[in-house]
């Protein structure tokens, strides 16, 4: 990080590139002012600016853009004030003012990013001076409306690890003991033939043939059929996804989805499937007129349908908007809390974590259950990823959490490419969501809840969300997987785990007590929900933001200690050894059955 | 624990419907009933009793309960189950005083009785005619209980529910207090095991605090000096600047602060899980509508500004309201507090509360209504404020502090336990002629009364060790010179105890000073702080973050974070009796358990080098860990995060799922019933 911790507003999550890792030869990295460059990296512009800081007053400067950053280096005063911004985190650039503009630093650019914070820079006024820098960072930060290609696609880094063998498919289904007697991997999807937006490895019932799901999948929008997510080693109940049911406005019935249902209930003798609609039923009846729909009971027997009443895509926009008004540039100060409260941030919050405990609650209870929305790509991906973080000790480690996000949100199909927009300039476009920043958020408020049961910390879920919108890495680009396979992300890019599991050590939590089977449920009540003020306002220096927690510096100072005074004792239990061959003391034997002791619980 | 009609499956309604005849109970339950009785404190007296009584459990999102008997005695309002008690229940952090059904009189806050589904607030009047089928007791301390009366004989119900209101309601005189009763008792032959540790360690601790008080005095004779030493000053072309705030005019008064607390506890005391969860829905703005959070927010600030007085502009403050015993001992307290680490100790707290409130003559007799007046006016939950300012601190800079939460929160409802003296009277004066006229026998001297500060009175020492912070470091001593010159400065921060030496008369000759001082300083007062309301804010603003731009030094200036998302709920206080935000396994206790693992792996790893070794542990470094006292953690089972405080022993593991939850989200925008997909195509394949 190029910036010293003095001023927050400066420091840049993103700066790791040139956090120190030797061993990393490949890496040249050419001095930009103060920033090491990616391998990879061009620069374009640099230019003489104002930097309207909203903190502080306007800082003079000079901003450099690459092809994949917004550098920004105060020259006008002892203190530095820096901006370091991936040009993918840009979401809109506008002009401000004109060149008859009155009024100090009124002409120049506002740039809105999506990571809850907005830029502003003056120009001189005189020359069209501010043409060709917004006519650069218009290009580079829209590289895909212009013609161009993402970073990712132009990045030369390099690591020891290659991130994308993080997550095996059939790996993945052999940890959770599949396939097995009753569920089978089927490659109907090999070529993506049976569902374009689906992997190509499935796990379905053992009973139901190919033929079966083809039909299955003329009855589920987009034919998103429902599929195994995870399975319950003791009880074998499962978690299946899918979108939902194609019954629309005659309400249309088909049998061999109502038997396939009916398959996945026996599988481990279910006596009543429940089907998981995230949506609020008014929604789901409105569904009928555009041809989708909800299972009806008639048609659905050994089934009951529970309704999450949570929010579309739409809202969860809109409510981020929101909540983007009250905290930046200024903390709404006067009526916080219910400012807070009308942006329903946190109440969404709450909807997705208790269905996701509801759906655990069933699993871990025996029951098997179908989790859908509308496609099954945006709401069902949280409720079904929540629940397994619940269920499933593995995906709160470093690794499995790696795994969950590839499995239930890349994998299948969550659009990451609509909703975040990657390289496109269209801002307004209606497909934009923060849904998977919503999925994160619920991470982090169990991370609140349960501070010893994740690996990893809070920094891992700021990073993802950090390269959830950089566009240096391959891991969030393209809406799903057959067309991160056309476009060869594998080969061309590389995977934000290759980064981040090159220096683990910054991702883990000193805390973390391994517990295998506990179902850990959070508590969705407002009075623990928690507006997550590190990543929302991380930009706000009067926020007081601790770099890491007393407690948890407390704990690795004692760790150090300890360490220290076990080396100590092996230092003295080896000089005893030798004291012992020399002359045998009889009391020698005592310290050492207390060092053995000692050492157990370690 | 019986669990009657609904049998274990979800019933929201809240009411209880009993299927059951208390007769068909009592044949139930066959063996002989054995009358039990409570261990009574010395000078405790049992009033009345009824049995059988069922006491609704909290816990369950059923109607269960547990049957057993309700005391009355002068002390507390009890109530002992029939069944056998598990012999899990035997906690670390344990009350001596009063278990967890206990409720001292003095602590009891509101009595409802339910009359055929109707609620109603209980005074005195009601009482007379009918008895409710169900009582319902909040408590200070934010505890609800609930009783069924049904089930027991009609006088015995009657005559409980009558003994309970009469002895909690009414208005009573000082003596009626149990202190008088508790200390008047003659301690030696009680077999009660806390007395023997009370008199042993009474004595060490009591001259503790002697000093304290006698350091008072040295401080308000120094007070005295200084005030016409300052008078002098400003009269004599200013050697001291001396900026004058006068509270009652920029600080919410005490009635602003009763009405809104009363408000803010509402939100707490939670009676059942639909009333929880309705709750839920609203609950930012509920908290805000009560005005509580601004009210500590205001207070911390004005502290901050009077810090910014006397650290950055090297002036002197004086602080009034009327009496100068309520703000002013919270804003004073505050303001020493940041300045100074030595009452950010757990000692040092101690004096400092001893000092400028118990010496500094805040009325707890009155403000605290421990007589159960009906004047509302003298009502005021200020040093309960004062203690929430502290806690926001503690939150927010914890390792600044010896001190816990679980400290605070055990001091905030000592404030309610009528055993102590400490927060009994309304002055010094008040006290000792109180205690001058109670002593039953003259020669031997006023009586004697245990100070809340012997904690040992309330707690084992194991217990206490959670009043101690295991995140504070003691700084290195040689440091403590170098601070020296800096300290005349902090004591010139004033408090004003107009009534130090003078009693009910309150309007004294202080009083008289202090106005005739205050026009003198009249015309010194610098016009930003009488300016603007913003104009004060924005500097202290910018005092603060110059403050926060230097490197955080634990042991020197600490100033708080005041914005809207730093200020926080004291969640342990106000959250620790509701079994729906239990968090199992989870809250800052899975931390702290961990923490204290680790540190007695240390401490034990020490200890064998130096067994080793002599000289080699003296070459080991002197780290301050290894004078922190070890909590012990209950090993057994899942703590939950309202640890030391609730246990959760009779709850499943079971979720809790809110309810109502469409309520909550009535998102009305046409952007709700939209689609997902701008382009609703749905594939037919």
């Amino acid at each position: 990080m190029a910036s010293a911790p003095i001023a927050p507003y400066n420091s840049s999550p993103l700066g790791n590139s040139s956090s120190p890792n030797a061993s990393r030869e490949s890496l040249k990295m050419e001095p930009l002012a103060d920033v090491a460059m990616l391998p990879g990296e061009e620069r374009v512009i640099d230019k003489d600016i104002i930097y309207i800081c909203p903190f502080n007053a306007a800082v003079k400067g000079k901003v450099f853009i690459t092809n994949y950053r917004l550098y920004f280096k105060n020259t006008d005063s002892e203190t530095p004030v820096t901006l370091d911004v991936p040009l993918g985190v840009i979401s809109r650039v506008e002009k401000m003012g004109g060149a008859s503009s009155r009024g100090e630093n009124s002409y120049g650019l506002e740039i809105t990013c999506k990571d809850m914070r907005n830029l502003r820079f003056a120009l001189k006024q005189e020359g069209h001076s501010r043409r060709d820098i917004f006519e650069i960072i218009f290009k580079y930060a829209f590289p895909l409306s212009h013609g161009m290609q993402l970073f990712a696609f132009l990045s030369q880094e390099k690591y020891e690890e290659n991130g994308w063998n993080v997550y095996e498919a059939m790996e993945e289904y052999r940890r959770q003991v599949l396939p097995n007697s009753e569920w089978r991997v089927t490659f109907i999807n090999k070529n993506y033939e049976l569902c374009d937006t689906y992997p190509t490895i499935l796990v379905v019932p053992y009973k139901a043939t190919d033929e079966d799901l083809r039909r299955v999948a003329a009855f589920r929008s987009r034919c998103r059929i429902p599929v195994l997510s995870w399975f319950h080693k003791e009880n074998h109940a499962v978690i299946m996804r899918c979108s939902q049911p194609l019954v629309g406005m005659s309400g249309k019935r088909n049998k061999d989805d109502e038997r396939y249902l009916d398959l996945i209930r026996e599988a481990n003798g279910t006596t009543k499937l429940t089907i998981y609609d995230a949506r609020p039923n008014v929604n789901a009846v409105a569904n009928k007129a555009t041809g989708g729909g909800y299972e009806g009971d008639d048609a659905y027997q050994n089934a009951e349908l529970v309704f999450l009443d949570i929010h579309n895509i739409h809202v969860m926009r809109e409510s981020l908007k929101k909540l983007k008004d009250i905290v930046y540039p200024n903390v709404e100060e006067s009526h916080w809390l219910s400012s807070l409260e009308s942006t329903h941030w946190l109440e969404h919050i709450k909807l997705v974590l208790s269905g996701a405990i509801q759906v655990a609650d069933k699993v871990s209870s025996g029951s098997s259950v179908v989790v859908h929305c509308s496609d099954g790509w945006d709401r069902t991906a949280q409720l079904t990823s929540l629940a397994m973080l619940m269920l499933d000790s593995y995906y709160r480690t470093l690794r499995g959490f790696q795994v969950l996000l590839e499995k239930e949100w890349i994998s299948f199909g969550h659009k990451f490419a609509s909703r975040i927009g990657h390289g496109d300039k269209n801002h307004a476009d209606q497909d934009r969501s923060p849904i998977f920043l919503q999925f994160i958020d619920c991470v982090w408020q169990m991370t609140k809840q349960f501070p010893t049961a994740f690996e990893f910390n809070e920094r891992l879920l700021v990073v993802i969300l950090d390269h959830l919108y950089s566009c240096r890495f391959g891991t969030f680009l393209y809406n799903c997987e057959s067309a991160r396979e056309s476009n060869n992300v594998r080969g061309k890019t590389v995977s934000l785990w290759s980064f981040v599991n090159s220096d683990t050590s910054l991702y883990i939590n000193p805390f973390f007590t391994p517990e295998s089977s506990r179902v850990l449920y959070p508590v969705a009540s407002m009075r623990h929900l928690e507006l997550w003020v590190t990543y929302y306002i991380r930009w706000n220096p009067r926020i007081l933001h601790q770099q890491q927690s007393p407690v948890e510096q407390r704990y690795k100072e004692l760790l150090a200690v300890r360490d220290q005074y076990l080396k100590k004792l092996e230092e003295l239990q080896l000089s005893d050894s030798t004291h012992l061959t020399n002359s045998s003391t009889p009391n020698a034997a005592t310290p050492n059955q207390h060092i053995t002791h000692l050492q157990t619980p370690f | 624990m019986l669990s009657l009609g609904s049998g274990g499956a979800k019933s929201t309604k809240p009411s209880f419907v009993s299927y059951v005849t208390p007769e068909e109970i009592k044949s139930e339950k066959d063996p002989p009933k054995q009358e039990k009785h409570p261990d009574l404190l010395p000078g405790e007296v049992e009033f009345c009793s009824a049995n059988p009584i069922l006491k609704y459990t909290q816990d369950d999102l059923s109607q269960r309960g547990v049957f057993g008997t309700l005391f009355c005695t002068n002390f507390r309002v009890t109530f002992i189950s029939d069944e056998k008690p598990q012999e899990k229940t035997d906690k670390t952090f344990k009350n001596k005083l009063y278990g967890e059904n206990d409720i001292p009189l003095m602590c009891v806050d509101h009595i409802y009785g339910v009359y055929d589904e109707k609620r109603k607030l209980i005074t005195g009047g009601l009482v007379k005619n009918k008895y409710p089928s169900k009582m319902i007791i909040h408590c200070k301390d934010l505890r609800v209980f609930q009783f069924s009366l049904t089930f027991s004989k009609e006088e015995d119900a009657k005559k409980i529910f009558q003994g309970i209101a009469h002895h909690c309601l009414e208005e009573k005189s000082l003596k009626c207090v149990f202190a008088f009763s508790y200390m008047g008792t003659p301690s030696p032959g009680t077999d009660l095991s806390f007395c023997r540790g009370f008199h042993c360690k009474n004595k060490p601790k009591l001259s503790i605090v002697l000093t304290v008080n006698s350091t008072f005095t040295l401080t308000s004779i120094f007070f005295f000096s200084f005030f016409f030493r300052m008078i002098n000053a400003v009269a004599h072309n200013h050697l001291y600047s001396v900026k004058t705030e006068d509270l009652s005019e920029s600080l919410p008064n005490i009635q602003d602060i009763q009405q809104s607390y009363n408000k803010f506890k509402q939100f707490f005391l939670i009676e059942n899980s639909t009333d929880f969860w309705l709750s839920d829905v609203k609950w930012f703005s509920s908290l805000e509508s009560s005005g509580w959070l601004d009210i500590i927010r205001q207070c911390l600030q004005k502290a901050v500004e009077v810090v910014e007085c006397l650290e950055k502009d090297n002036t002197n403050v004086l602080i009034t309201e009327e009496e100068g015993t309520d703000l002013c001992c919270v804003i004073s307290s505050l303001a020493q507090i940041m300045l100074d680490p030595y009452y950010r100790t757990l000692m040092g707290f101690q004096s400092l509360v001893q000092k400028e409130w118990v010496a500094g003559c805040h009325a707890f007799l009155d403000r605290c209504n421990h007589l159960h007046q009906k004047d509302k006016e003298y009502h005021s939950p200020v040093f309960l404020l004062f203690l929430e300012c502290v806690w926001q601190l503690v939150h927010q800079h914890s390792p600044a502090f010896q001190f816990s939460e679980t400290y605070l929160t055990v001091l905030s409802d000592s404030v309610h336990v009528p055993v102590f003296s400490t927060f009994l009277f309304n002055s010094s004066h008040h006290r000792e002629s109180v205690m001058k006229a109670e002593s039953p026998l003259a020669q031997s001297g006023p009586l004697s009364c245990p100070t809340v500060w012997d904690w040992s009175v309330q707690f084992d020492s194991k217990a206490q060790n959670f009043f101690f912070n295991p995140l504070y470091l003691e700084k290195v001593k040689h440091d403590r010179a170098v601070r020296k010159p800096h300290k005349p400065k902090h004591q010139r921060n004033l408090s004003l105890p107009s009534t130090a030496f003078k009693t009910p008369p309150k309007k004294g000759f202080f009083k008289d000073e202090t106005d005739s001082l205050k026009k003198m300083l009249r015309v010194k007062r610098l016009s930003r702080w009488r300016g603007s309301p913003d104009a004060p804010a924005a500097t202290t603003r910018e005092f603060f973050e110059s403050w926060q731009h230097r490197p955080l030094d634990y042991h020197g200036l600490l100033l708080p974070c005041l914005d809207g998302p730093a200020v926080h709920i004291w969640m342990q206080r106000y959250l620790r009796w509701i079994p729906e935000v239990y968090i199992l396994g989870g809250g800052s206790v899975a931390v702290m358990t961990k923490l204290m693992e680790l540190l007695s792996q240390v401490q034990d790893l020490k200890r064998v080098l130096e067994q080793r070794d002599s000289s080699q542990a003296a070459k080991l470094d002197h780290r301050p860990y290894f004078q922190h006292r070890l909590l012990s953690f209950d090993s057994s089972g899942r703590l939950s995060s309202s640890f030391p405080f609730a246990y959760t022993c009779y709850r499943s593991f079971k979720p809790i799922i809110p309810t109502g939850l469409m309520q909550s989200l009535m998102v009305t925008d046409s952007l709700a019933s939209q689609e997902d997909e701008a382009s609703s195509v749905v594939s037919f394949v």
